[in-house]
């Protein structure tokens, strides 16, 4: 017989409580707004959900996710997409890692679909794209790439660019061709969108707002987001994410056992 | 689909490595600027799962989202640029008797193997085990770190316009190859990919050959 939720022993089970909290304004635990292009980093615990909103309806969330616990365990974009059977993200999905585990999980989305293949714009791109704009002549205005403000956030916390592997982009809606060519959807993003990361493990927490690379917008107008962590428990036994497909109900279980 | 096929008239007995790749093995290779790289599918269906590092400065890595921002689309075909992690042009595919090659599959392991397949499956052979033993004792500093996302040669995974993506049945078939030109002295790294859980093999793993030839 495989192995399931269902038949895991009592122990294992008892782990896990029948439902994680819906949003609510008193479970809020801190608020912090990110402007357009700049970066961020930060842990997450496990329990805790990080929603990210989109103010303008004009912003890119570049992401990066660690074990915050062993950080050679990162976010695997192949095994997340192979698992799940899609190329983009929304609620029920979950982010994999590549030891099998679930990194953080969507349990609640407004946005509908976010970008998974497209990567960040490197400073030579950025360029290309706007032209220059240095902290010389701009200050805190000057255009950031997505790559450097990753690496950047990288190196704080010892890591750096080998570390730099195939990231969200959340908001951005991306679609392709039957010949794989790529269409990046304008019309896709809204004002007030947001998206819920639960985690279910304690996540090292990588962020860029800048704009995303294929977005033929040809001015640099990167949107700003707002950062809520809320304390929402871990996926539950009934958890639309674990419920998904087989797949996920597996990946809870590597994840409770790092726990257990 | 569409594809561009190109034939090569470069001669394996004028090649200065020849060499077969068994299934299931991993295979570690430096590569000077210029030279020209060919894996043939010998069997047909066989996944190649394949990784470039700068040989240089090996922090420097294949990056599928470089690659993919570069030409404006998910497959791999003949005059595809594999760039780096610092987007510069790695190789470039200069023959293909195949049409197109997966960048968005990643690897197998026994981990996530657990998570599609059954928790049960820890067992079997991967292709992350093979990239583990590779890097065990290479001379080159390799680390798990720099295991990034690898293509995978004669395997097809399409992405529909809805956002679906599913494993489809292999577009290769017996004695097609895909060649390549480095742009850079590179270190080839491949797992013959040992799964047998998808039809990414056919459910039959088999050996792959692969040949270099020095600039004409």
């Amino acid at each position: 017989m495989s192995m399931t939720f269902a038949n895991l022993p009592a122990l294992a089970r008892a782990a896990v409580p029948e439902s994680s909290a819906s949003f609510a304004s008193d479970l809020v635990l801190w608020e912090e707004s990110l402007p357009g292009g700049c970066h961020w980093s930060g842990v997450l615990r496990r329990g805790n959900t990080l929603r990210l909103t989109d103010l303008n309806g004009t912003a890119n969330v570049s992401a990066l996710f660690f074990n915050q616990e062993e950080k050679t365990e990162r976010y695997n974009m192949p095994d997340t997409l192979k698992a799940q059977h899609t190329a983009y993200l929304t609620q029920g999905h979950v982010c994999y890692s590549d030891m099998g585990r679930v990194l953080c999980s969507i349990p609640e989305d407004t946005c509908g679909w976010h970008d998974t293949f497209s990567g960040v714009l490197d400073a030579a791109g950025l360029e290309k794209k706007y032209g220059q704009a240095r902290y010389q002549t701009h200050r805190n205005s000057m255009c950031r790439s997505g790559l450097d403000g990753l690496v950047v956030e990288l190196n704080k916390w010892g890591l750096g660019r080998r570390d730099m592997n195939g990231n969200v982009n959340f908001f951005s809606k991306v679609a392709a061709d039957a010949d794989g060519k790529l269409q990046f959807d304008t019309a896709h993003r809204q004002p007030q969108q947001h998206v819920d990361l639960r985690f279910e493990m304690n996540v090292l927490v990588l962020l860029s707002a800048a704009p995303h690379p294929l977005d033929p917008a040809p001015v640099y107008a990167p949107g700003a987001v707002k950062l809520t962590a809320w304390r929402s428990g871990i996926a539950g036994a009934n958890d639309v994410c674990r419920l998904l497909c087989p797949e996920n109900d597996r990946g809870f279980i590597n994840t409770e056992r790092w726990f257990l | 689909m569409s594809a561009t096929l190109e034939i090569s008239a470069l001669d394996p007995a004028h090649a200065i490595l020849d060499t077969i790749v068994p299934a299931g093995e991993p295979w570690l290779q430096k590569l000077t600027k210029g030279q020209i790289f060919r894996i043939v599918d010998l069997e047909g269906n066989q996944a190649v799962d394949t990784l470039f590092y700068n040989a240089d400065d090996c922090e420097e890595h294949y990056s599928l989202t470089h690659t993919i921002q570069a030409q404006g689309a998910l497959y791999l075909s003949l005059g595809s640029v594999l760039m780096s992690s610092e987007g510069r042009p790695m190789l470039t595919i200069v023959a293909d008797t195949c049409g197109r090659h997966d960048t968005l599959g990643g690897a197998c392991s026994c981990e996530s193997n657990t998570v599609r397949y059954a928790l049960d499956k820890r067992a079997m052979h991967s292709c992350r085990d093979s990239f583990m033993a590779a890097i065990a004792h290479n001379p080159y500093g390799l680390h798990k770190r720099d295991i990034a996302s690898n293509i995978n040669f004669f395997m097809n995974v399409p992405v529909t316009p809805q956002g679906g993506l599913t494993f489809e049945d292999g577009v290769s078939a017996p004695g097609k190859y895909v060649e390549m030109r480095a742009e850079m002295d590179v270190l080839v790294l491949i797992s013959n990919c040992p799964q047998l859980n998808n039809p990414c093999n056919a459910y039959n793993p088999t050996p792959v050959r692969c040949l270099v030839w020095n600039p004409a």
